[in-house]
């Protein structure tokens, strides 16, 4: 007799996951962002430039990018599968949803890294 | 055998629904985050104007200008704010920080207030 415990695939802990660590990242950038706009970092073009163009800026705005992509994608797929009852609607906005999201984070990443 | 034959709600009345304060903070949760993921191309293009060049940095400046667009930001403010406060609760709550009934109802008063003052207060500051 096989003794086989019925476990899943695990992709829900893996959302589940993945949803706390992109969190906490965007937390800590938001932080970041808000300190350097209350030491003035946004007053001119000049001084907002300079925040966004330093080196460490750029790599941790990085992974903003892709974390806000990456929360949004399994956050705003849990609602289309919730409210969606039709699976080739739910299909369609669900394919739309990645695309949208792909194409998102590379436009945001070539205006932090092109500075 | 009559509890088998019971009249069941065949469908989820939503306008009979009562949801207790967290529950409402949590779908605000997601109204907020489905918001924020709407504007989302809004927001960089924002950025984009923000970083381009000293012009299309003044342009931005000049167009958050306008009432309707400072209404519309405030809006997203609190949609980000909500969610940011929301999501803090639930990382409290994953480490077992006030997951008793009382305690969480407690949280759900202070991520609404919070948010609430705090859109209230850069708000005011931003117009």
């Amino acid at each position: 007799m096989v003794n086989r415990k019925i476990v899943g695939a695990h992709y829900g802990l893996m959302d589940w996951l993945v949803q706390r660590i992109t969190g906490v990242v965007m937390v800590v950038f938001t932080l970041i962002v808000a300190l350097g706009l209350i030491q003035g970092a946004g007053a001119s073009y000049e001084s907002w430039r300079g925040f966004m163009s330093a080196g460490l800026m750029r790599f941790v705005s990085f992974l903003f990018i892709v974390s806000l992509c990456w929360h949004a994608w399994v956050g705003v797929r849990d609602i289309w599968m919730d409210y969606i009852q039709p699976a080739g609607i739910k299909l369609t906005l669900h394919v739309l949803t990645l695309l949208a999201l792909i194409g998102y984070a590379g436009w945001a990443v070539q205006i932090i890294w092109r500075l | 055998m009559t509890e088998l034959t019971k009249q069941r709600p065949k469908f989820l009345n939503l306008m009979a629904i009562k949801l207790p304060l967290p529950g409402v903070a949590s779908i605000l949760h997601r109204v907020s985050g489905i918001g924020l993921f709407l504007m989302l191309p809004v927001l960089i293009w924002m950025l984009d104007l923000s970083l381009t060049s000293a012009d299309t940095y003044n342009t931005l400046v000049a167009v958050t200008g306008h009432p309707l667009v400072k209404i519309i930001l405030i809006g997203l403010l609190w949609a980000f704010l909500h969610h940011f406060c929301m999501g803090i609760r639930i990382l409290l709550i994953d480490i077992h920080v006030g997951v008793e009934k009382e305690a969480a109802r407690k949280s759900t008063v202070a991520v609404l207030a919070v948010s609430l003052v705090m859109t209230l207060i850069l708000g005011a500051k931003l117009w």
